[in-house]
């Protein structure tokens, strides 16, 4: 496994004081916190913080951890020695982890799982005997714009955390066929009941919940309820107004261009975003695109244009 | 783990129809009837009922009640300021909303 660096990921030294190791943590916790920072990779690196902080905000691990030595390099291989966390006495557990918001174990790196992942693990299992309903579960699913149009039924791969019986985490792939309902927006959730972690004795399962992102479309951003498209229109489409073919996810619609529209004209077509009691709008930008002087036929053109329209694109700018 | 037979296709929208008591919805998120009550009187969630007795949450309000946990827990605040945070929140999210109709040129000749 990997050697992890925990005063490097807090950006601490390694003399810090409790209370720096803290406000390192808070900080960087503040920044990178995925309820905060929707940005892909704020949550991997969010769980390295909090992982580095376990260990390091603890002073009986932060012993521990510092007596493997610091001779390693971040991302080094490493294999602790036999017996190391031997006369180290722990008190138990963390009052953090396993209550309420319960973080799945994947959370944890491989070299957090196997030095510390254990004692932990007792200290979850003994507290989950008080319960008799399952846990929730949570996950995030992309899911396709154009779905959320007609409705759809889609089979959905998650990667599920399973503790093996040698106590090592492995990943277990579970495939289930969701529902998804017409209108849907990004930020939804989607409950699947008795999908989360049995109940004990005769409790109910848990949940899951599913967190619904779009999946990047290649004609289509969505905010809120509403589309948004870039359409390329020629230049004479642009000048001269008309009708133009525009996409939409529910099918293609005719669009009035106004005469004299400039490149990033916006247009809105009311109701044509993503359906509901109250349709979002489908928001154009217009683009103009233009033909290649390719052939000489274009150039013709395009050299007629020059001689006979008294244009300066540049007047504004004085030159 | 439990019987994972797949039936047909599974999954409800998430709505904000109240059908939690606060006894299920403290359950449900592991948490004290104290930090829900003080999350209700924040304004963090808002029951339908006029009392705790009868109270009825939205599973919107148990997605919020663990993310206003997890920010109490994960960032040291408390239930005051994760009100705040979240309020902060929800208005950076509505000015990002309004800045996508203005991050283009030339717009505004024409909504």
């Amino acid at each position: 496994m990997e050697y992890k660096d925990y005063y490097g990921v807090l950006d601490v030294k390694k003399d810090a004081t409790q209370a720096e190791i803290k406000s390192a943590y808070r900080k960087l916790a503040r920044q990178y916190h995925p309820d905060l920072n929707k940005d892909e990779g704020a949550e991997d690196k969010f769980k390295e913080i909090g992982e580095a902080h376990e260990i390091l905000k603890d002073p009986e691990k932060r012993a521990a951890y510092d007596q493997l030595g610091s001779g390693y390099q971040p991302g080094q291989d490493f294999t602790p020695p036999p017996n190391w966390d031997a006369g180290f006495e722990y008190s138990g557990g963390s009052p953090d982890m396993g209550a309420a918001g319960a973080r799945d174990s994947t959370a944890y790196s491989e070299f957090f799982e196997d030095l510390f992942g254990q004692a932990m693990r007792e200290k979850r299992a003994q507290q989950a005997q008080f319960h008799t309903k399952g846990q929730d579960h949570h996950a995030k699913i992309l899911v396709d714009l154009d779905d959320v149009f007609t409705g759809a039924k889609r089979a959905i791969q998650l990667q599920v955390p399973k503790v093996t019986a040698d106590g090592h985490v492995i990943t277990e792939q579970r495939t289930l066929n969701v529902n998804i309902p017409k209108g849907l927006r990004a930020g939804q959730h989607i409950r699947l009941k008795g999908q989360g972690t049995p109940g004990l004795g005769k409790g109910e399962a848990g949940d899951l919940y599913l967190e619904v992102s779009f999946k990047p479309h290649p004609h289509y951003r969505a905010q809120g309820h509403d589309l948004y498209l870039d359409l390329p229109v020629a230049p004479w489409e642009a000048a001269l107004g008309g009708k133009v073919k525009a996409p939409t996810p529910g099918g293609s619609v005719d669009v009035t261009i106004p005469a004299n529209s400039s490149g990033g004209k916006k247009m809105r077509l009311k109701g044509r975003g993503i359906p509901g009691k109250t349709p979002g709008d489908l928001y154009i930008t217009l683009q103009i695109s233009l033909p290649p002087a390719s052939d000489d036929k274009a150039k013709k053109l395009y050299e007629k244009m020059a001689e006979e329209l008294a244009f300066n694109p540049r007047a504004k700018l004085g030159v | 783990m439990p019987d994972r037979k797949q039936p047909a296709a599974l999954g409800d929208l998430v709505t904000t129809k109240p059908e939690l008591t606060l006894a299920e919805l403290c359950q449900s998120c592991n948490l004290s009837k104290e930090l829900i009550t003080t999350y209700v009187e924040e304004g963090i969630v808002e029951p339908q009922g006029l009392d705790k007795t009868q109270w009825r949450f939205s599973r919107i309000a148990l997605i919020e009640v663990r993310r206003a946990c997890r920010l109490e827990r994960d960032l040291g605040l408390n239930a005051a300021g994760v009100a705040l945070a979240l309020r902060l929140m929800d208005e950076i999210e509505e000015l990002k909303r309004q800045l996508v109709h203005y991050e283009r040129p030339g717009i505004g000749d024409d909504l």
